[in-house]
């Protein structure tokens, strides 16, 4: 039976873990601490967490001072947010100083329903994959949050880790190792790669199994980190199985599928297709009748699958 | 780190110049000096809101900010953070003039390869506290380090120039409201009132009057000053200092351009450089 676990309850819980280990990690939010789960700090540690109220823009450049004070700073709101509102702040006190703030976003995506289009973040990896020196990561579950949450506290510079709203999937078990920039192979399989990232993942995961009783069968890799991407990994995937879908719940532009493409133009190019939200905004819903409705469910995964694998057969 | 450094540190709990005012009106008018060399030489920059900071400027690194020019990430240091960002060049004369740069490097400014940017540089200028250029976001990072500060039990302050025109930005007024909201009163900011902006009058390009006002409505502690004046910049200081349990503001009322008669109230010379002719004028002027 399929376990769904909150990202951003895991992401609260690893929080007070960390801030007991480490007593440099600041805590801030802009208003949404009940949502983001930033408030099971707040209670633990209220010492170290400040509320900075609806001004994500300020929240960024106060981060940026703590950082550069020495501290190790969290700092979350809705990943609509924490992209769109401060890109400037993102650029100046982030990327160009390169200092040391985890921006963890959560209610990523379409999946956030319900609040319509001005509340989801389907822009946000774009955005941040154009920041210099940001590490951008999506994590595939609960169990992949953890490690890259407690990974991010370890490595210095800035970070955006993106969560869902919604719980998600677990497709790890416990004993998973997150590796910053790298992929995970998550089935062999020879005819065609399914890169997929975030809640993507489990439904590549499903569109695979149907496919393997059609007799296709499917690579699928989790890309739990945009920035740096794995393009060694990415290189061997296209020249192996000569076809890749990339998943993602982000617009075409910019994201998971532009940054797979880049790469494998240059390096090794085969036949993609994309499963993505296209060139336009999604409106209100539950999250899973907006999935179905802007085509980022398994099914719309099989059928890129299966026209690349017959563009791929075409190819001389 | 070194035993000398250590030692001075040690010793040093107020400015390690501690200039008399003669002294600081002579470093006032030196780096108004290399401000003019500067900006002529690249061809390029911003004099008129480098010559208005000018002596807010003197009086923070040579009298009133404990600072080692030896040892620029020392812990406990003061720090100065320029949020306009485009007064750079006043900055990196202040800088040079203290110690942490040659004087000789002011030349390059502007230059490829450079360690004197455009705008302000972190990660490449010894003594810049933070990255500048896009303006409103000084003030935010201020709060930042002030926090840490508490967060550490450290006694540092946190000085912060603001542009007047600046202040039309709306990051601005969310960092002002924030910073009396977590009642810092080991931040200081400064408000150059140069009364121009990059087009014209700040009255009538975005009025902000009665600035005064609207700080004290964000919960501030106001100190209005006229910000050419020795005195009353060392007093502002002083009082800033003795401010509780909120965040003290000087609003330094200056004039832009200030010493070189061509470039007062000019907003012309906002981001203008002086042609080599117009730069042995205020040379002259500057003697």
């Amino acid at each position: 039976m399929e376990v769904e676990v909150s990202t951003r309850e895991t992401y609260g819980k690893t929080l007070i873990e960390l801030g007991k280990r480490n007593p440099s990690i600041v805590v801030l939010d802009a208003d949404l601490s009940p949502s983001t789960m930033t408030r099971f700090f707040a209670k633990e540690f209220p010492q170290r967490f400040f509320d900075c109220g609806l001004e994500e823009q300020n929240m960024i450049g106060i981060a940026a001072g703590l950082a550069a004070s020495g501290k190790t700073v969290f700092a979350s709101t809705f990943a609509i947010f924490a992209s769109c509102r401060c890109f400037d702040q993102l650029r100046i006190c982030l990327s160009q100083m390169g200092l040391n703030v985890k921006i963890v976003a959560t209610h990523g995506g379409i999946t956030v329903g319900e609040d319509g289009t001005s509340h989801q973040a389907i822009e946000d990896l774009a955005l941040y994959c154009a920041l210099p020196g940001f590490t951008v990561i999506v994590p595939a579950d609960a169990v992949e949050t953890a490690q890259a949450i407690k990974v991010a506290a370890d490595s210095y510079g800035p970070f955006y880790i993106r969560l869902n709203r919604p719980k998600t999937p677990l497709v790890y078990e416990e004993n998973y190792r997150f590796k910053l920039g790298k992929a995970v192979t998550m089935r062999l399989g020879t005819d065609v790669t399914i890169i997929a990232t975030g809640i993507m993942v489990a439904k590549a995961l499903q569109a695979s199994d149907t496919l393997a009783r059609q007799e296709i069968d499917c690579r699928v890799i989790n890309m739990p980190t945009l920035k740096p991407l794995d393009e060694e990994f990415l290189v061997k995937a296209a020249s192996e199985t000569r076809a890749i879908v990339v998943a993602e719940e982000h617009l075409a532009h910019g994201g998971l599928g532009s940054r797979v493409a880049q790469v494998v133009a240059r390096h090794q190019p085969v036949p993609m297709e994309f499963v993505n939200l296209k060139d336009r905004y999604a409106l209100s819903g539950k999250a899973d009748e907006l999935l179905e409705r802007y085509g980022l469910t398994a099914k719309d995964i099989e059928q890129a699958v299966r026209a690349v694998t017959s563009r791929a057969k075409g190819s001389p | 780190m070194p035993n000398d450094i250590a030692a001075a540190e040690s010793i040093l709990d107020a400015n390690m110049f501690d200039f008399p005012m003669p002294k600081l009106r002579e470093m006032a008018k030196k780096l108004r000096r290399h401000v003019v060399v500067m900006t002529a030489t690249a061809g390029s920059g911003h004099p008129g809101g480098s010559l208005s900071a000018a002596d807010i400027i003197t009086a923070l690194y040579f009298k009133v900010m404990r600072h080692n020019p030896k040892n620029p990430q020392w812990a406990d240091r003061d720090r100065f953070i320029l949020s306009k960002g485009h007064a750079a060049p006043v900055l990196y004369a202040a800088l040079a003039e203290s110690g942490y740069l040659p004087v000789s490097e002011l030349s390059t400014l502007r230059r490829l390869d450079s360690r004197l940017q455009g705008h302000t540089d972190r990660n490449l200028t010894p003594g810049v506290e933070m990255s500048a250029g896009s303006l409103g976001m000084g003030l935010s990072f201020a709060i930042g380090v002030g926090l840490a500060a508490r967060l550490d039990g450290r006694n540092y302050r946190t000085y912060v120039l603001l542009g007047d025109g600046e202040c039309d930005e709306g990051q601005t007024w969310e960092a002002a409201l924030s910073a009396a909201h977590f009642k810092l009163d080991n931040l200081v900011a400064i408000v150059d009132c140069n009364r121009l902006q990059l087009t014209g009058r700040t009255c009538d390009i975005m009025n902000l009057e009665p600035l005064k006002q609207k700080w004290q409505a964000f919960g501030w502690h106001t100190i209005d000053i006229e910000g050419h004046d020795f005195d009353q910049i060392l007093a502002a200081f002083q009082e800033a200092k003795r401010t509780k349990d909120k965040p003290p503001v000087i609003i330094a009322r200056t004039v832009k351009g200030k010493g070189v008669s061509f470039m007062e109230n000019n907003a012309a010379f906002h981001g203008k450089a002086p042609t080599p002719e117009e730069a042995e004028q205020a040379l002259k002027e500057l003697e």
